[in-house]
């Protein structure tokens, strides 16, 4: 890997943590409301497989969004004046944390349904295909998701009409608390469920971002060449709660901890980058530093944008262009 | 002006959206090779093909999904969901998606779909293939619900529907796809969201849509004999809905009874009475009178189900025991 390259990653990782750790702290101060879930742990999948994406390629995800806006290249000012529910946000307050979305960047869009986003997944590698155009749909879905109908249904579709899409499974091992062996029958082989609509698929170590940007990177060209849907199934994890309103009651401490020690995204791609002679540690500082200064460049942009009135939550219930 | 039924004028309008938009395809079950459930699509397989009449698998919430998402690349999808009630195994995709992409994105997004069903009783089908659920889409904001009972509305909402950029709940009652009427020649279209006087009268104003209208034009002949003058009101769509000329229409007759397929609880004619009595409260001589399917799951036997779905009888009965006409 070249030093540009490096530093861009290990730039996009750090900004994903410490965007989400402000988040973290946000929310304590009373400054983000409702639902909020962190990304932090799962960097790598978010910023090794959205590199290797163009501009005309798709991304629709679940409501632990933040990480696919940022690394799609979302306005952090943008994305946080959004949770703050001010009238800067990516949709003047009225998507939230959940929903983020960017048009322009064709992010389709954090959504907040288990499952629900997949046929619209399909929907849009349909558009693609039936307009000719460059590009496929990088869809981003947890273990939860794959319990749901809407699964099965998606994965039958694509297959049968051979769309250009990308099934993303983040096994990050719980369904807000419930892990996946207790929900299940076969938890180690999610990626199999594959096999039975004729997909290839392939299971990775989520937590290395130069795997997940070479197994995205293989899946893509496999398409971009004609070829139909795949599934990857990356294992992760998240280091904090499901949100911000979990007991954590439901796995121990040390499995948490043993997590962060051993297989943290950002460490493991620093180590690699130490190894290799890719990055110092001071050039690794400076990034951090960076970061930081970004982080708090967009918490006051998030404090100084004004609250949006009432007009905004009565616009763009319809279109009323036709 | 061409003599045609409603499904015919449906097919005409399907027709014209395919010839002169390349973004429009259908897609649904057995709408293809097999000609349409209820033979809306008949034929368009033939001559459209494969890539424009798109058989689906059933899995209502795959396809209604896919619809949205390639409505959101700027596709026009025309779905059809065979019944209504087969749509409440999508309405996650409708309620939860369809309907909330414009808004939650603030705009960036459109969901410039139709969505074809069929609702209603009247075919001897029992709980599960009975029902009209066209008033619960009609309540959540980001949908528009059209409900034509005649072939020239049908033809001229579903051009409208076709210009428009938001989801479409195009409710068709399974009972009406004879209905026979004219239709013009030259291009119209009927306007989303404005009720339409089809009979004028003096005495009392019958509210209804769909498969209520035949049942509305039987009581207004009835009550003719008896020298009642009623004032007929299709209101052919639901959401929006335009209640101008119903509260014109109160303001003369000053007495009005509603007829909707569905349960009395939580009905649409209740909320359709709830906004004339706080418009025309000054005005009204009478309650105004809601007459709904009786709150029971659809019996198949015929002699049952025509009981419990609104029938003249029944619509008479309730005019005269509490308006008093």
């Amino acid at each position: 890997m070249d030093k540009e390259t490096a530093k861009k990653y290990l730039f996009d990782m750090i900004k994903i943590r410490q965007f989400e750790e402000a988040c973290g702290r946000m929310y304590m101060q009373g400054k983000i409301k409702g639902f909020l879930h962190l990304y932090i742990g799962e960097e790598a999948i978010a910023v090794g497989s959205i590199s290797e994406l163009s501009k005309d390629d798709y991304i629709i995800t679940h409501y632990r969004d933040h990480g696919h806006a940022l690394a799609r290249g979302m306005d952090p000012n943008k994305a946080m004046a959004e949770l703050y529910g001010k009238v800067d946000g990516t949709s003047r307050g009225k998507g939230g944390s959940m929903h983020l979305f960017d048009s322009d960047l064709n992010f389709m869009g954090g959504h907040a349904i288990v499952g629900g986003h997949l046929p619209i997944a399909v929907g849009i590698a349909l558009g693609i295909k039936k307009q000719k155009r460059k590009g496929l749909v990088m869809c981003y879905f947890g273990d939860g998701a794959v319990n749901e109908g809407e699964f099965h249904e998606s994965m039958n579709l694509a297959a049968l009409w051979d769309l250009p899409i990308i099934f993303y499974l983040e096994n990050n091992q719980y369904g807000m608390g419930t892990h996946v062996k207790r929900s299940s029958a076969n938890p180690e082989m999610l990626y199999k469920f594959a096999d039975l609509y004729g997909m290839p698929s392939t299971k990775i170590d989520g937590m290395d971002v130069i795997t997940v940007r070479d197994s995205a990177r293989e899946a893509i060209e496999k398409i971009r060449k004609g070829g139909g849907p795949l599934l990857i199934e990356a294992m992760t994890y998240r280091f904090r709660g499901h949100s911000m309103a979990d007991p954590s009651e439901y796995r121990e401490n040390e499995e948490v901890q043993q997590w962060q020690k051993e297989k943290d995204p950002i460490e493991l791609f620093k180590d690699y980058c130490y190894t290799n002679n890719i990055l110092t540690e001071q050039e690794t500082n400076q990034i951090n530093g960076e970061v930081k200064t970004l982080i708090k460049e967009c918490l006051e942009f998030a404090e100084n944008s004004p609250l949006p009135d009432m007009s905004v939550a009565e616009d763009k219930i319809y279109n009323t262009n036709n | 002006m061409a003599e045609m039924n409603l499904r015919q004028a449906l097919s005409k309008g399907l027709r014209e959206a395919l010839d002169n938009n390349d973004n429009v395809f259908l897609m649904g079950e057995d709408i293809g090779l097999y000609g349409g459930p209820y033979a809306v699509t008949k034929d368009l397989y033939k001559d459209y093909g494969p890539e424009k009449i798109i058989d689906t698998p059933i899995a209502e919430s795959g396809f209604v999904g896919a619809a949205i998402g390639s409505s959101m690349t700027g596709m026009k999808p025309i779905v059809e969901i065979m019944t209504i009630n087969f749509s409440l195994l999508a309405i996650d995709q409708i309620v939860n998606h369809a309907a909330k992409m414009h808004y939650m994105s603030d705009g960036q997004l459109s969901v410039p779909m139709i969505i074809r069903t069929v609702t209603g009783a009247g075919g001897r089908l029992a709980a599960t293939h009975s029902q009209s659920f066209e008033g619960w889409y009609a309540s959540v904001p980001g949908l528009k619900v059209v409900a034509p009972s005649n072939p020239n509305d049908a033809l001229g909402l579903l051009r409208s529907s076709l210009n428009d950029n938001n989801p479409i709940i195009f409710v068709e009652h399974s009972m009406l796809y004879g209905v026979t009427g004219e239709v013009p020649e030259p291009y119209y279209e009927t306007p989303i969201g404005l009720p339409k006087v089809i009979q004028e009268g003096t005495d009392l104003t019958i509210i209804a849509w769909s498969g209520m209208i035949p049942v509305a034009q039987d009581v207004e002949l009835k009550l003719k004999e008896e020298n009642i003058s009623c004032e007929l009101i299709d209101i052919r769509t639901l959401n929006p809905i335009d209640f101008e000329l119903i509260f014109e229409s109160v303001k003369k007759t000053n007495k009005v009874v509603i007829l909707d397929e569905y349960w009395e609880t939580g009905s649409f004619g209740a909320y359709i009475s709830s906004v004339i009595q706080e418009n025309c409260f000054d005005y009204l001589d009478a309650p105004i009178s809601v007459v709904n399917s009786m709150n029971i799951p659809m019996p198949y036997s015929a002699e049952l189900e025509d009981q419990v779905v609104p029938n003249t009888k029944r619509v008479l009965e309730k005019i005269k025991n509490k308006i008093g006409l």
